[in-house]
């Protein structure tokens, strides 16, 4: 087990009492993201539908995508990104 | 190809005397034509650049009207202009910069009927609209076009900047396949923007335009960055090109534009759900004393603006996780209130959904209240 950071996103900060990245132990992204969910219930229907990441939510392992990553073991000091896509610019 | 004229060399002589500009770069600039879709937060800092830099001809694309509430950071228009077309104060703003470029207006909103039409014919677009039914048909449109799209987007602190060029990288939907449902993803206009924030990500776009127009440096194909005005951080994250894309992907579905609206789930089965009440029918009901639970759906911070007596405060995004705290039937009558009746009517199908029966939505919000019942109540 490796503790590791996931930066949570500025809209789903409602779902993680504002906090703006959370530690957890995991062995890989997949664990720790389970472990995310296990800590913020509410969070997990604003990423998964059906069990699988919902499209619009890119989940990185440091500056890589994990859905064309290989592997997404995790070492020390691994950083993981949640980014969803936002749509701001006008009004 | 147009040449520099005297004035040019004079007006643009920062830019000429750098190798990497030039005489050359400067006359790309100026035989150069972006299109720039919405003249509001990223817009402004955009198209001012760009007519700054000496760029050609500048197309605008904008339906809307100049808001007091835009000035926080729509740096193009000003007081005067409030109430007439963003557009034309644009388009009279970079006039003042430059007289000498040339500023096509569609006082239009971008739809897929007229998308390919307005957009063929420029070499750059840049997206700087407020929702994903543009932000799609955008990124389609330049795909089948075969036009760089530079995108930028914000939200509260945060931003994201990436350039989309199908022939050489990911486009939009290689990096989000599908939207979101509606209301999962709150707009500047319930989340709050940081006034300053469009300034900095449309500069950024501005620069990935002018870079892509004199083909100098590294463009920001295939990386996204993003910016944390609260950390003043800048992170790059790597995007793929999905070879399943379904419209640039090897075997595209998407041909031709199509329906964004129904893509991008705003459904009419929704609405048919959500029963209005005017602000004059809750002031009679509350002077009657009928029965009833007043939801306010808004953030907590913009209570501090100001309230209806006696309301219950639930965000609309926790609405579902919430309810239950409170003693109320599935039949009570409960009115939904937020700041001007969006996200309420969300909020609202949301409590139908759970098997609430009696749901109602006040029409017009806060704001509304603020207009005809009282006026102690500030309007924002």
């Amino acid at each position: 087990m490796t503790e590791v950071t996931i930066a949570i996103p500025t809209p789903l900060r409602v779902y993680t009492d504002n906090q703006k990245k959370v530690k957890v132990e995991a062995e890989d992204v997949e664990n720790a993201l389970t472990a995310l969910v296990t800590s913020y219930p509410s969070l997990k229907r604003h990423l998964y539908e059906d069990g699988k990441l919902m499209d619009f939510v890119n989940v990185y392992l440091n500056e890589e995508d994990i859905r064309y990553a290989d592997s997404t073991k995790l070492k020390q000091g691994d950083k993981i990104s949640i980014v969803p896509s936002i749509a701001g610019g006008t009004s | 190809m147009k040449d520099l004229t005297h004035k040019d060399y004079q007006r643009y002589s920062r830019h000429i005397i750098m190798p990497e500009v030039g005489v050359e770069g400067q006359k790309k600039l100026k035989n150069a034509r972006v299109l720039v879709i919405g003249a509001g937060g990223l817009g402004s800092p955009i198209a001012m650049y760009l007519a700054a830099a000496g760029i050609g001809t500048i197309g605008l694309v904008d339906f809307d009207v100049v808001d007091e509430s835009n000035l926080q950071r729509q740096i193009i228009h000003s007081t005067e202009y409030i109430g007439r077309q963003k557009i034309e104060s644009a388009s009279q703003r970079l006039k003042g910069i430059n007289p000498e470029i040339e500023v096509i207006t569609y006082n239009d909103s971008l739809r897929s009927d007229n998308a390919l039409q307005i957009m063929e014919g420029y070499d750059v677009v840049c997206d700087g609209t407020d929702n994903f039914q543009t932000r799609y048909l955008v990124n389609d449109a330049c795909v089948l076009l075969g036009i760089p799209n530079v995108y930028g987007s914000i939200f509260q602190f945060e931003g994201q900047v990436s350039v989309f060029d199908a022939k050489r990288g990911p486009c939009y939907r290689c990096l989000y396949a599908n939207p979101p449902p509606p209301g999962l993803v709150p707009s500047c206009a319930e989340g709050g923007v940081f006034g300053v924030l469009p300034g900095t990500i449309g500069t950024l776009q501005a620069t990935e335009i002018i870079k892509l127009i004199l083909g100098i440096g590294e463009p920001l194909i295939g990386r996204l960055m993003l910016y944390d005005a609260l950390d003043m951080s800048f992170r790059e994250l790597k995007l793929k090109k999905n070879p399943d894309c379904k419209v640039c992907g090897e075997n595209p579905e998407v041909t031709e534009l199509i329906d964004y609206d129904e893509f991008c789930g705003v459904s009419s089965k929704d609405a048919e759900l959500v029963e209005n009440i005017d602000v004059r029918e809750l002031e009679e009901l509350r002077r009657k004393g009928e029965k009833h639970v007043l939801i306010d759906v808004r953030n907590p911070t913009e209570l501090q603006i100001g309230r209806i007596d006696g309301s219950i405060l639930i965000p609309e995004r926790l609405i579902e996780e919430r309810i239950h705290e409170y003693e109320i039937a599935k039949d009570d009558l409960i009115i939904l209130q937020c700041k001007t009746g969006i996200r309420s009517a969300r909020a609202l199908v949301k409590l139908k959904r759970m098997g609430f029966t009696n749901v109602k939505n006040l029409h017009g919000g806060i704001n509304a209240w603020a207009r005809l019942v009282d006026p102690k109540i500030p309007l924002y």
